[in-house]
């Protein structure tokens, strides 16, 4: 597999130029002694064709050295590792360091931007970042206050820098970026503080604007073709992201876009989800609210929409459609398909035709959720590819001061935006999840800029009459629909997973252990505890014919903040509310990488 | 009021010198700045004119200390953790408003605080704007005092007094509606 794989991208290299992904970058990607991307690759797949540490030796690995990132926040987002440099960056203030693997880790050096710490508190739920990226000589930061800068990735120096939102409007950013051919592509974060999403491709060359693409508003903002933007099979026609708003509510009406990116780069097309609508009470805001909770697939050129499927019209419980869209090529009934494999916070896994957008199934990978009876998958029916909102979970139905209860999943969802990895071995999806239902009541809120903008009360426990833990770790057939292998855990899984061509699995939790499991069957084959909680994501690289796994601990980040006194279930009535296991009884804060292998 | 907000802070001080620790067990429900003097409208206030909560014989919360479960659970938890609890990110609210004279937990709500350090990055915002935060302030403030004490336990009140017309109205004044 490894040489088919390098041999293809090399072919590639030489016969296109520049025309396809981005040549630097892909060749680094298609590299796996390397982890030249946040995702692991274009796919979002997080898989390495390393195969050093496998299921028969994966107990034997040790700590091979560590390294304090100086920060005590929230780490997401993982290393890279371009040539004999490891890029590590941290939560605010967003510090990056260059490390050289061949001397032990020494720092080449240090980048840490100047930012105004008002944007701390307006960051809903930490101020973590979800790492750097690389490409042509350049590594790319994204800090918390929207600045895109562009360092030199052998000096550290700052090439050029440009604004991408504005923090006194509740506009900052978490996400990693994503370059494809000559331009870089930049997400938004500030759901909860009306801001209204987009999308921004800057040109790698010198942080020029090439094109911005809004999640609602007029067809010119959204870069919508009326004709030939498709949604279902079907053309949006005009005015789509303005017509299911009331009055200039979409001026306000979220759609974020704060996730991951991926990109398929013979179809030429970018893929990423926005959104919760702003506010999160749905009174507010009637009507379908797109394109808010919508998966897109667009031009990385222009920007145009191809296509478009609004999973959660009219969201009612904060069901931010962002998490990863997995690529993969997978046969069907003996017919090869280009698939998107998404894991909502709705606690629907989706699988969809990449090109064309169509549908194909949209299962609960959760059992607990309990908010829809499905989705709609009749081509013929008025309802098609809608879910079924179940009466008695609709905070909509139920209406304004009304607390409705027991809705499954929370609004953290089944899954956040911590990413699945997919192995092309087994064909199944390795999948970090949330097991969290909640009550919620909306109420009126009103509109100030650069305040939050929320409007529903919450409580969160964990899900009824199961394990009593708040998390799972799953196996996911993507094309039947069907939870292959389920490890339940005490709490959220809030890591990145990893799959090798070694066949083990690689997860983080939030006490802190570093998890290997079998990628067949999910038993346990090694763990260890790290000094703080795991949020980030798992990855590997090799260095002087070594296989190493890398993980940064240190717990924060929406699960630190929800968790960490622990959760309590209001239906064990009064006076039996007991805590269920805190967070804090078992890590603290801390900022740390921990670097594994096999000894010698 | 800003006479008796001092001779609170100086009751308090001295308390500290006496004990020597921020003892939460120093707060029982006779303390002056936790035991109601009496009512009005539906408020419940100290003998100093802080306001505070009140919990009936059936169990029921005040409207405010509900009304402050709801605010508190949508302005304030995404940073500082469920039931005034605190997080990895924010410190626990429930301690601070026992902790905290009742005029500078209202200033630093309004205007915001920093601590900025190498070890440390705390900012809290400024809510002096925000009409869903100003509007309900003593509110959350009256919720946080009950959590601190425990008087309420973790979760949604399962008993609450109505919402008086007084409120009502005062409400409808400030958000404008």
């Amino acid at each position: 597999m490894k040489s088919i794989k390098y041999l293809t991208s090399a072919l590639a290299i030489c016969s296109a130029t520049g025309a396809l992904a981005n040549a630097d970058l892909q060749s680094q990607i298609d590299n796996p002694a390397q982890w030249a991307i946040q995702t692991g690759d274009y796919e979002n797949q997080r898989y390495s064709d390393l195969d050093q540490i496998n299921t028969e030796n994966v107990d034997d690995l040790q700590v091979a050295w560590t390294f304090s990132t100086g920060v005590l926040r929230g780490h997401e987002g993982s290393p890279l590792v371009v040539g004999d440099t490891m890029f590590v960056h941290t939560p605010f203030p967003n510090i990056v360091y260059a490390l050289d693997l061949t001397q032990d880790g020494k720092i080449k050096w240090k980048y840490e931007p100047k930012q105004d710490p008002n944007v701390i508190p307006v960051m809903c739920c930490d101020t973590v970042n979800r790492g750097v990226a690389y490409a042509d000589g350049k590594i790319f930061l994204h800090q918390a206050d929207t600045t895109v800068v562009a360092l030199d990735a052998n000096t550290g120096e700052a090439l050029w820098s440009v604004k991408n939102g504005d923090p006194s409007k509740g506009e900052t950013n978490t996400a990693t970026v994503m370059p494809v051919k000559d331009k870089v592509i930049v997400g938004i974060s500030g759901g909860e503080f009306g801001v209204r999403g987009s999308v921004t491709a800057y040109n790698m060359a010198d942080g020029s604007l090439a094109w911005r693409a809004y999640s609602m508003g007029p067809d010119s903002d959204i870069l919508f073709d009326p004709e030939n933007t498709m949604h279902l099979g079907q053309p949006v026609g005009a005015d789509s992201g303005t017509n299911t708003w009331e009055g200039d509510q979409w001026m306000i009406g979220g759609g974020t876009t704060w996730g991951w990116y991926s990109y398929d780069a013979e179809a030429d097309l970018i893929y990423y989800g926005s959104g919760n609508p702003s506010t999160w009470n749905p009174a507010q805001r009637p009507g379908d609210n797109r394109w808010s909770m919508t998966i897109f697939a667009r031009d990385p050129d222009d920007g145009t929409a191809k296509w478009v499927y609004q999973m959660t019209p009219h969201d009612e419980w904060d069901f931010d459609g962002i998490n990863e869209m997995i690529l993969t090529d997978q046969d069907i009934d003996g017919t090869p398909r280009k698939l998107l494999t998404h894991f909502d916070r709705n606690g629907l896994g989706y699988t969809l035709d990449r090109l064309t957008g169509e549908l194909i199934t949209a299962e609960k990978f959760d059992p607990a959720v309990n908010w829809t009876t499905g989705v709609d998958m009749d081509p013929a029916s008025e309802n098609y590819g809608r879910p079924a909102v179940v009466a008695q979970y609709s905070t909509e139905q139920n209406g304004e001061d009304v607390n409705s209860t027991g809705i499954c999943p929370a609004a953290l969802g089944s899954k956040d935006q911590q990413p699945a990895s997919y192995s092309p071995k087994t064909e199944l999806f390795y999948v970090p999840t949330n097991h969290v239902c909640m009550d919620y009541e909306p109420f009126r809120v009103s509109y100030t800029a650069g305040q939050p903008y929320v409007g529903a009360t919450l409580a969160m426990y964990p899900a009824p009459d199961s394990h009593g833990g708040m998390g799972n770790f799953i196996a996911w057939d993507n094309i039947a629909g069907e939870i292959k292998w389920s490890v339940p855990e005490q709490f959220s899984v809030w890591s990145g997973a990893l799959a090798t061509a070694g066949d083990v699995v690689f997860y983080g939790t939030l006490e802190g252990y570093l998890k290997a499991v079998s990628a067949e069957t999910g038993e346990e084959l090694y763990r260890f505890k790290t000094p703080s909680g795991i949020i980030g994501n798992v990855m590997t690289y090799e260095q002087a014919g070594k296989q190493y796994v890398a993980v940064l601990s240190g717990v924060g980040g929406w699960a630190g903040i929800g968790l960490a006194a622990g959760l309590t279930n209001p239906n064990d009535g009064l006076g039996a509310v007991g805590g269920y296991s805190a967070l804090s009884d078992y890590t603290a804060l801390g900022g740390q990488l921990t670097v594994f292998t096999l000894p010698d | 009021m800003i006479r008796q907000g001092f001779s609170l802070v100086a009751v308090t001080a001295g308390l500290m010198v006496a004990s020597g620790v921020w003892a939460e067990t120093a707060h029982s429900m006779d303390d002056p700045n936790i035991a109601v003097s009496y009512e009005e409208d539906g408020r419940y206030y100290t003998e100093d004119d802080i306001p505070t909560f009140n919990i009936s014989e059936d169990g029921a919360v005040d409207w405010l200390t509900f009304s402050g479960f709801r605010r508190y659970h949508s302005e304030c938890h995404v940073c500082h953790g469920p039931d005034g609890e605190g997080s990895t990110y924010a410190p626990a609210l429930k301690k601070s408003a026992l902790t905290m004279d009742y005029y500078d937990f209202v200033d630093v709500a309004t205007n915001g605080r920093q601590k900025i350090g190498a070890a440390e990055n705390s900012v809290m915002p400024a809510f002096g704007t925000n009409l869903n935060v100003m509007c309900y302030l003593d509110d959350i403030y009256v919720y946080l005092k009950a959590r601190g004490m425990e008087a309420v336990p973790r979760g949604r009140p399962a008993k609450k007094a109505a919402k008086s017309d007084a409120i009502r109205e005062s409400e409808n004044a400030c958000m404008g509606m």
